[in-house]
């Protein structure tokens, strides 16, 4: 680095100053259709591990439909088709070989709405270790302790674990369903617009969780909130009609991005 | 720039600017009365009226604050909003602070410094000295209005041209002092109308270096003159 630059202070950024991370995920040349309409349009950026990634940009940009290739969610709808690379673990994942079941179990999503199911809090962490592996009961019974604390639920929990899940407040159900994701113990977490139908304080609990989730797992985030992306985020990825805009470190782009587009919607000049 | 999809927070951030544009207009009607008595005749209607300016500029200085405050409590601002915001509470500091400058040097030039055969020796150089600081202020405001960061760094090398000034002033006093002791006191007087004016260079070159910020994101507050003027050129 030579003087002039040390002199010229430029918006410093915390991501980099984090110990380095590998990519999680590498996106090559993704596009993806709903029969003939292109919802993403070459698609390149990477997921690095252990960082948290979010995507903004207004609705029917592409950033859910982005989210749902990462674990081939849409394949479980006719007609939705995607071409490209998303390499995980040095794997394709669009490849059609790849099985679903074992790529769910190891890329977790929690989605808008709480989605518990209609049974105890208890079964509801259980569920998903039921299909990948045969525990025991005290190892279950580990199991879900351990989800539930890492949802920040287990003290709120763990008097009523055979209460039904429906009955908790819509904060403690969507911390339950990060529990369920967690408890099968995925590589990445792709959280859809997580905390939209809660109220600030839950919204606050899940965003301090994320940001303890993330020494231990790989997060990417679709929020509308773009001040919610700014707080929890380390990359930010701005799309708009289904395209990559800009993606860069998140303190860098709420500073001074790089693209007029970028700024325009982050300052809310948008439309 | 675009217009924001909230309109009111177009507004509120346009009284802010404009805010910026209405003080440094009166700072510089105060500077120019200041010059006025160190130029001239001895005025106290003058003097009276620089430290009215003052009081306005202080009240000023208290409502952009606490508007900047008010926008950033309520609109969370990002980017190019925030930059605008952070730097137009520097500018009215620095503003103010020039306001305070201006009115020392009423306060000496109208307390008979002016009156020595020294002071009238002198007046003209430090007349000049003022002149330009003013003028740097005045461009630096300009630039703030057009977010022009070229006229920035124009404002940030004419800061060495007062500071040659106000080293120039100073010698031609030392002589003077050295020659004859009576001359210290009005002498002294002098100097401090000198510093005056080389501080509000130095809060001129402040405001310029914040639209440099504004605009390009960068702080270059520690740079210097050919850094910024390589950083404004590339682009």
């Amino acid at each position: 680095m030579n003087e002039s630059q040390q002199l010229v202070a430029r918006p410093q950024v915390t991501a980099a100053a984090l110990p380095p991370s590998a990519p999680k995920m590498t996106i090559r040349n993704l596009d993806f259709f709903y029969g003939k309409f292109q919802g993403l349009k070459n698609i390149n950026l990477t997921v690095a591990e252990r960082r948290v990634t979010a995507f903004i940009g207004p609705s029917g940009c592409g950033k859910s439909t982005l989210l749902r290739t990462f674990n081939r969610m849409y394949s479980l709808y006719p007609g939705q088709r995607a071409t490209g690379e998303i390499l995980f673990n040095g794997r394709n994942m669009l490849e059609s070989r790849v099985d679903l079941n074992m790529l769910r179990a190891k890329i977790g999503m929690v989605f808008q709405k709480p989605t518990p199911f209609p049974m105890s809090i208890y079964d509801n962490v259980a569920f998903g270790v039921r299909l990948y592996e045969s525990l025991g009961q005290r190892d279950m019974d580990e199991r879900v302790e351990w989800a539930l604390t890492k949802a920040a639920m287990w003290e709120e929990a763990k008097d009523k674990l055979k209460q039904s899940g429906m009955a908790l407040s819509g904060g403690q159900q969507q911390r339950l369903c990060i529990a369920r994701a967690v408890a099968v113990k995925p590589e990445v977490l792709l959280l859809d617009e997580p905390t939209s139908a809660l109220d600030p304080i839950s919204t606050a609990k899940i965003e301090e969780l994320i940001t303890e989730l993330k020494s231990d797992y790989t997060i990417a985030i679709v929020t509308h909130n773009m001040q919610q992306a700014a707080r929890v985020s380390d990359f930010t990825a701005y799309m708009y009609l289904g395209e990559l805009i800009e993606f860069g470190e998140t303190d860098q782009i709420f500073l001074k991005p790089k693209r007029k587009e970028t700024e325009d919607y982050i300052t809310g000049r948008f439309g | 720039m675009t217009e924001h999809t909230h309109r009111q927070f177009d507004n509120e951030m346009e009284a802010i600017r404009s805010g910026v544009l209405t003080m440094g207009g009166l700072v510089e009607t105060q500077m120019a009365r200041a010059i006025m008595l160190v130029e001239a005749e001895d005025d106290r209607g003058i003097a009276e009226e620089v430290a009215a300016d003052e009081q306005t500029i202080n009240q000023m200085q208290v409502d952009m604050d606490l508007a900047c405050s008010q926008i950033i409590a309520k609109r969370q601002p990002t980017a190019i909003d925030l930059r605008m915001i952070l730097t137009v509470t520097k500018i009215v500091n620095d503003l103010e602070r020039v306001g305070d400058e201006a009115k020392k040097i009423a306060k000496k030039a109208g307390q008979g410094a002016q009156h020595s055969r020294l002071a009238q020796v002198q007046s003209y150089e430090v007349a000049r000295a003022a002149g330009r600081a003013k003028d740097m202020l005045q461009l630096a405001l300009d630039a703030f209005a057009r977010l022009d960061v070229n006229a920035a760094a124009e404002v940030i090398d004419l800061d060495d041209e007062i500071d040659s000034a106000f080293s120039a002033i100073l010698r031609q006093l030392i002589s003077y002092m050295m020659e004859d002791p009576r001359t210290i006191s009005p002498a002294l007087e002098i100097v401090f109308i000198a510093k005056s004016i080389e501080r509000i260079g130095d809060h001129a070159k402040n405001i310029a270096e914040a639209v440099v910020q504004v605009v390009r994101g960068i702080d270059v507050r520690h740079a210097t003159a050919e850094q910024i003027r390589a950083e404004v050129s590339e682009q």
